[in-house]
Order: C-alpha cells, then sequence, then structure tokens
C-alpha cells in the first residue's frame, strides 16, 4: 500500500503512527487507573 | 487509479487531529458551568468521583463536538475559520470520526451512570443526542434560530452537573439552564453580525445572513432583555445569596447597556464593528463572572 513512499515521507509516517501509539498507551493507562480508583472510592463508601 | 501512492487517511493523521475532534474551546465552557453547578449544588459528592463526573462531561461534549464536526465536514470546508479541521482538510476519515464520537459519547454515559447516578447519565446522553441530532442534523442549517436551539444543548452541562451531586433536578439548575440558553443568542449573533460574510459564503443560515444585520441587532437587544431578568431571579426567589444577586445585577446593566449599542450601530464591515465585538468578549466575561460568583454564594453563605 505505502510502496512508493520516498524515504521522508516513509519516517514521517512512521514518526506520526508512534506518536499516536503512545497517546493511546496513555489513554489505556489513563482509563485503568480510573477504573481502579473508582473501584476504590466504591469500596471505602 | 494507482492506489499505492495515495496515502492511507491513518497515515496523515496524527494524536492533535483526534483531540481537535473533540473542540477543546468549546469544552472549556462547558466544563466551566457544570464544574460551577457541582460546587453550586447542595450535597456532597467524593472529590474524586465529582472529578470523573466533570471528566465524564467534558468527553460527552467532545463526542457531541466530534460528531458534529463528522456531520458538517462539508460546510466546514467552505468557511476560512473550519476549513483547516480535521475532517474537511483530510487528514482524519469520517468513519473515524464517527467511530470516536460515538465510542466516546456511549462511554462518558456509561461510566457517568456508574460514578454518579443514572439521571445524571440520562441528562449527559440527552445533551449529546440534542446537541447532535436536533441542533447539528435538524435544525442547523434550517433556521435563523438556530443558535437559539444550540443554546440548549450548551445549556445541559449545568443540569448533569448538577444532578451528579444531588441525583436530582430542581428549580435552581433549571433557571440557571435558561440563563445559559438566553445568554448564547446574545454572544453568538455578535460574533455572526462581524463573521457574516464567512458565515454567507457557506450558506449557513445564521440571523444576519437571513435576516440583515439590522434585525440581528434588535434580536440582541431582545435576548440580553430576557436574559438579565432571568440571570436577576434566582436571588430575587432566595435561591442563592447576594454575591450572585450582586454580581448579576451589575453585570446584568452593563450587557444592557453594551446591546443598546449594539442595537444602536450601523456598522456594515467587520472592521467598524467594535461595540460587537466588545459586547462578544464581554458575554463570555459575563458567564464566567456570573457562575463564579454562584460558586462563591454557595462556599461563603451557605
Amino acid at each position: 500500500m505505502s510502496a512508493d513512499w520516498t524515504p521522508a515521507e516513509r519516517a514521517a509516517f512512521e514518526q506520526r503512527r508512534r506518536a499516536r501509539n503512545i497517546a493511546l498507551g496513555i489513554v489505556l493507562g489513563a482509563l485503568a487507573l480510573l477504573f481502579f480508583g473508582i473501584t476504590v472510592v466504591r469500596m471505602i463508601k | 487509479m494507482n492506489q499505492t501512492t495515495a496515502f492511507p487517511t491513518t497515515a496523515l493523521s496524527e494524536w492533535r487531529d483526534y483531540f481537535a475532534l473533540l473542540k477543546p474551546r468549546v469544552m472549556t465552557l462547558v466544563v466551566f458551568t457544570a464544574l460551577c453547578a457541582m460546587l453550586a449544588a447542595p450535597g456532597h459528592i467524593h472529590p474524586f468521583l465529582g472529578a470523573v463526573s466533570v471528566l465524564c462531561i467534558a468527553v460527552a461534549a467532545g463526542a457531541a463536538g466530534a460528531l458534529n464536526q463528522w456531520y458538517e465536514a462539508d460546510i466546514d470546508a467552505l468557511m476560512k475559520r473550519t476549513a483547516n479541521r480535521p475532517l474537511p482538510a483530510g487528514r482524519v476519515a469520517p468513519g473515524e470520526a464517527l467511530a470516536f464520537g460515538v465510542a466516546l459519547g456511549a462511554g462518558a454515559v456509561a461510566i457517568m451512570g456508574l460514578v454518579s447516578n443514572w439521571t445524571a447519565a440520562f441528562w449527559l446522553a440527552v445533551s449529546i443526542l440534542f446537541y447532535v441530532i436536533v441542533y447539528t442534523v435538524w435544525l442547523k442549517r434550517r433556521t435563523p434560530q438556530n443558535i437559539v436551539i444550540g443554546g440548549a444543548a450548551g445549556a445541559f452541562p449545568v443540569i448533569v452537573g448538577w444532578a451528579a451531586v444531588t441525583g436530582d433536578t430542581s428549580l435552581l439548575p433549571w433557571l440557571l439552564f435558561a440563563i445559559i440558553f438566553l445568554w448564547t443568542p446574545p454572544h453568538f449573533w455578535a460574533l455572526a453580525l462581524f463573521m457574516e460574510a464567512d458565515y454567507s459564503k457557506a450558506g449557513v443560515p445564521m440571523l444576519p445572513v437571513t435576516h440583515g444585520l439590522a434585525a440581528t441587532r434588535k434580536q440582541i437587544l431582545a435576548y440580553t432583555a430576557l436574559l438579565v431578568p432571568v440571570s436577576i431571579a434566582p436571588a430575587v426567589l432566595g435561591l442563592t445569596g447576594w454575591i450572585f444577586g450582586g454580581t448579576v445585577l451589575l453585570l446584568g446593566a452593563i450587557f444592557m447597556a453594551m446591546a443598546v449599542q449594539v442595537a444602536r450601530s450601523h456598522a456594515t464591515v467587520a472592521a467598524d464593528m467594535r461595540v460587537e465585538k466588545r459586547l462578544f468578549k464581554f458575554s463570555l466575561l459575563y458567564l464566567a463572572i456570573i457562575f463564579g460568583a454562584l460558586v462563591a454564594d454557595r462556599l461563603l453563605l451557605a
């Protein structure tokens, strides 16, 4: 699909993909912490 | 056509594009008014659960923003102010924006229900559906009163915030709803007056485009004349104290004076519309300060 990208285009794409994956990782981690926090607060209450 | 030469849309999108879909600037106002309603509501919510509730309101507003941009990509492409948004610029595919909005909206409503109560979750769902279906899909392109209806969508977060704390909705949150509802037309029509050319180009039936500048000025004055007494109502009815009452009395008088200036103005080009721009900026300040006063009232006097 991306066979004829130039090296610069490929590098730019990979950089964008890496940033997206890091952002998604942060969101998923935050969601896990959120549910952990909700559970703890609910248990204390 | 050789498809291998085309970038797939996902190759172009950055995380910032998805963030932009959430309309973070609009979110600020929604979060602020909802937070104020939560702080002013009688009752108690655990600070962590309160923070999660605010997050749900923010995410729901973002989801509504994403769905709005998904539906409006065609007209966004025509306006200078919105042409570089992720969808018209081609950095995010329509299907992705739709899925993003639906997933965020459903997630925010579900978590709101689990964290606070289902009354708040119900009003949160209503706020998203109202903004997307009633405002964006149904009325925005059909009536010059679109802003009035859109105002209701922006006013729901106070109901949600209040319900998250108390589990129900009483007279005061509905009066706060009415304040935001009536504040929206003068706020956006002031903007529309000096952005008229842009809306005209996109074919959005904003009031200055369909009925002219003079009619818009009169409507701004009419809605301000309704806004000021409704803003004072919570204090008159004894639902708030003197901090809120005094603040709305003073700011309401200034708002009214500015609306009269706008109604008397005859400026036709954006560069000459100083009073209109001043009213637009003051209207933002008005809402921020009276909601701040509402919280101060509750925290200091209650």
